[in-house]
């Protein structure tokens, strides 16, 4: 029948409609359902398969290659463990807000209810942890679905959108559409509205102690966005911090910049933050690792907030003026009617103002006691940014405070070279995230600066890195301590280290040999130029472990429940607090 | 001026694709976020769109309202939201079906106070009656509450339908 040979498979229409959405690699991990899927995947070449080696890593790896693209990550697992496996990738993803569209086997939809074997509800499991979800009920339906969820994946407030596909479906036969045919409802809010954006900018144009506060929704929106997002900033000649997603959408080395602020951010961007008469929030969203205790937050500044998610503006902080829309047309438009109406900045206020924060400047609040008999993680950092910036490096991390010291000792010119687990804070991330970097930048030096307790989460993906030739570095502050932990076991309870140093570690050299990579190792300060330099000469993957001072702490730092001017600036403050002063709302590690 | 701390009541009128598991979206809105649900209705009211329609009556802080309007808005299947309690005068009503077993002077009282209440008796045994109440919430509570003493025994509401006055659709 002539009806019948126009139709195809549910695995051929998935995957016709994956190279329609421009998908050129897909992160995956076989299993029963799928295998028809993977039987046409074998039968084609313009989808690349990555075979990872656990499904969590399929989803950081999406992430990965999400952020330092802007395109969309695509994931495809089986049904019950496989999709399971994805949860916490799928977390992480939306609360950083990174788009994907995950893929998952089920159970053939007559068994669906039924505990069948490899079953799980995985639409309902994935409803608080996805943007969107869907459970595609027959063939005809799944080109139409595998569109939308790329549509919503990418537009508004990006985040994982999971495709639940039964077996029936993937096996059975039914119409395909083309992109062009899909029709849908969800079509968020882009342009800002003009009248917003004109008294945004006339506050912008009045204010005397001004800071622009970016975020990752600068990164989100894209280069363009981080480009005018500089441009308005240079011209009015104010202040700029980054939050730790927003890293890279302002250059670090601008002298407009102060750095990062927050829990971990400088002594400058806070107090900035907390005497300014106006702050400029734009694509970030007042977390509490920013605010500190919300009552003493910013107390004298007006604020301006602009966010594509409407659910982002007045969530912690209430804010005076808003605008609703992607940030790359707000800056836009901004900048347009700055120049239109030949705004000025307050010249004379202006001066006085940054005379201040070069004042706070002064402090050198990252400044640490070097040491030339045993490694300061700090001085690892700078020296693998100083040899590598050159070669303009991707860098990913796991959690801790390895973390937090690269956000304040490497140095981000671009957006999208910096890709770090921020909301959910997920040990485990940095390797597969890593890993999706370097699939979609082949020739580029990645880096996942990571602790010795992260990496052991996720390092199976070893084994995908030389599987698949993709030689990311492993650069890690070996510290011999879960370093987070135990800074807040050294600072709030007692000094008691409850579970926070491992007894047992692997030798990560012999570890690297036996995954076939290379191993390097450096326990001496004179030992760090030479395994960095070594790191990059070689074509493999690379694990560097660096012997680090266990007992080093991360500063500065506001104390949980205290305030952007309370915050310590190193170990000769001494300072212990009591638990439980939880007021404010910030939460450990 | 209210206080921003003040609690206030809210009916929230939403209109969602009527498709599987919108409803679970809604209600995992609500607990997953800790917001309040008093009274929640749904059901399809324009079959050729495909459209329900979801009423309910939520509580909180101005911020708190103002963040469970917004997070409705996120949800994808979702395509429309009002504040009925800011947007304008509305009117709304529940229903409660409420099962009265007693006799003698109870079972005489209790028909008594259905009347004032214009209830209608919609079963009737030997020893009970059910009786059909439609109203604002307030009226429903302060009927059933005049029933405990006569011999109420079980009750089923449907929750508020709400709709705002005025010829102008959501
Ligand atoms: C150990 C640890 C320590 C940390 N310490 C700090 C710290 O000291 N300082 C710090 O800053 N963070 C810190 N974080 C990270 C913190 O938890 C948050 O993840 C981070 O502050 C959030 O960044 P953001 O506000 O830029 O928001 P994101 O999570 O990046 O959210 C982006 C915002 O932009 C909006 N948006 C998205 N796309 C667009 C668009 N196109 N146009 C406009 N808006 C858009 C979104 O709606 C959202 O509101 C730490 C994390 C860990 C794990
Ligand atoms: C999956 C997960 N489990 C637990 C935590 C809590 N946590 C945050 S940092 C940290 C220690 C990290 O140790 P390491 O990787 O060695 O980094 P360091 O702080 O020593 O640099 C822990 C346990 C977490 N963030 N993620
Ligand atoms: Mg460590």
């Amino acid at each position: 029948m002539a009806q019948h040979d126009a139709q195809m498979t549910g695995a051929e229409i998935l995957l016709k409609a994956l190279v329609d959405q421009g998908v050129e690699v897909i992160f995956g991990y076989p299993g029963g359902v799928v295998l028809p899927i993977y039987d046409e995947l074998f039968k084609q070449n313009r989808l690349r398969h990555i075979l990872v080696r656990h499904e969590q890593a399929a989803v950081h790896a999406a992430e990965g290659y999400a952020r330092s693209t802007g395109r969309v990550g695509c994931v495809l697992v089986t049904s019950g463990p496989g999709a399971t496996n994805t949860i916490t990738g799928l977390t992480d993803a939306l609360m950083d807000s990174v788009p994907l569209v995950c893929i998952t086997g089920q159970v053939p939809t007559h068994l669906i209810g039924n505990d069948a074997f490899q079953e799980a509800d995985i639409v309902g499991i994935t409803r608080p942890c996805t943007k969107h979800n869907y459970l595609v009920k027959k063939p005809d339906d799944l080109a139409r679905t595998v569109h939308e969820a790329f549509h919503v994946a990418k537009s508004g407030r990006p985040g994982p959108v999971v495709i639940d596909l039964p077996k029936d479906v993937i096996t059975g036969r039914g119409e395909y559409q083309p992109p062009s045919r899909m029709k849908t409802k969800y079509k968020p809010q882009v342009k800002g509205d003009l009248k917003a954006i004109e008294k945004a900018v006339e506050m912008i144009a009045a204010a005397k102690k001004p800071i622009f506060y970016v975020g990752g929704g600068v990164v989100n929106s894209g280069v363009a966005a981080c480009q005018l997002l500089t441009q308005l900033v240079r011209m009015t000649g104010y202040p700029c911090t980054q939050t730790l997603m927003g890293l890279g959408a302002f250059p670090a080395s601008d002298p407009l910049s102060v750095g990062m602020l927050g829990m971990h951010g400088t002594y400058e961007a806070n107090l900035a933050m907390h005497g300014a008469d106006l702050i400029i929030n734009v694509g970030a969203r007042f977390d509490d690792r920013i605010t500190g205790r919300l009552k003493d937050f910013a107390p004298n500044a007006k604020k301006i907030h602009i966010d594509i998610d409407p659910s982002s503006i007045n969530k912690n902080v209430m804010v005076d003026h808003a605008v609703v829309g992607d940030c790359a047309h707000i800056l836009e438009d901004m900048i347009k009617v700055w120049k239109a109406k030949q705004c000025r900045p307050h010249e004379k206020a202006l001066k006085e103002w940054w005379a201040i924060i070069d004042g706070w400047r002064g402090r050198n609040c990252l400044h640490y006691e070097n040491s030339n008999k045993i490694i300061k993680p700090q001085y690892a950092i700078q020296r693998l940014y100083e040899l590598t910036k050159y070669k303009n490096p991707y860098i990913t991390t796991e959690v801790g405070q390895h973390q937090m010291w690269a956000a304040q000792h490497f140095k981000f010119e671009q957006p999208c070279h910096w890709m770090t687990s921020g909301g959910l804070g997920t040990m485990g991330y940095g390797l597969p995230a890593a890993m999706g970097v370097q699939v979609a930048h082949p020739n580029a030096l990645v880096i996942d600066i990571a602790g010795e307790s992260s990496i052991q989460m996720n390092i199976q993906e070893m084994a995908t890195l030389c599987q698949h030739r993709l030689p990311v570095k492993v650069f890690i502050l070996n510290n011999q301590y879960m370093g987070m932990v135990r800074q807040w076991q050294e600072l709030i309870h007692g000094g008691r280290y409850a579970e926070s140093h491992m007894e047992h570690h692997p030798d990560f050299v012999k570890l690297a040999d036996a995954f076939g990579a290379v191993g390097l190792r450096a326990t001496k300060p004179g030992e760090v130029d030479d395994v960095i330099k070594e790191m990059i000469s070689v074509d493999r993957p690379v694990i560097v472990d660096v012997r680090t001072d266990a007992s080093e702490n991360c500063f500065p730092m506001i104390m949980p429940g205290m305030a952007h001017n309370e915050m310590v600036l190193g170990p000769e403050e001494n300072v212990k607090v009591e638990p439980g002063s939880d007021e404010g709302g910030m939460v450990l590690v | 001026m209210s206080n921003e701390q003040d609690i206030e009541r809210h009916t929230i009128a939403v209109l969602v694709a009527n498709e599987a598991g919108v409803l679970a979206r809604v209600i995992g809105l609500f607990s997953g976020r800790g917001y309040n649900i008093e009274s929640l209705t749904v059901a399809e009211t324009d079959t050729k769109e495909n459209l329900s329609r979801i009423t309910i009556v939520t509580s909180g802080t101005k911020m708190i309202v103002e963040q469970i309007k917004n997070q409705l808005r996120r949800l994808v299947p979702i395509y429309k939201v009002a504040d009925l309690t800011t947007d304008g005068p509305h009117v709304s009503r529940e229903l409660a079906l409420v099962k009265v077993a007693s006799s003698g002077e109870k079972r005489v009282e209790s028909l008594r106070i259905a009347d004032i209440f214009r209830a209608n008796v919609i079963d009737s045994t030997n020893e009970s009656f059910v009786f059909e109440v439609v109203g604002a919430t307030e009226k429903v509570d302060a009927f059933i509450k005049l029933m405990e003493p006569l011999g109420l025994v079980d009750v089923s509401r449907t929750g508020v339908a709400a709709i705002a006055r005025g010829a102008n659709p959501l």
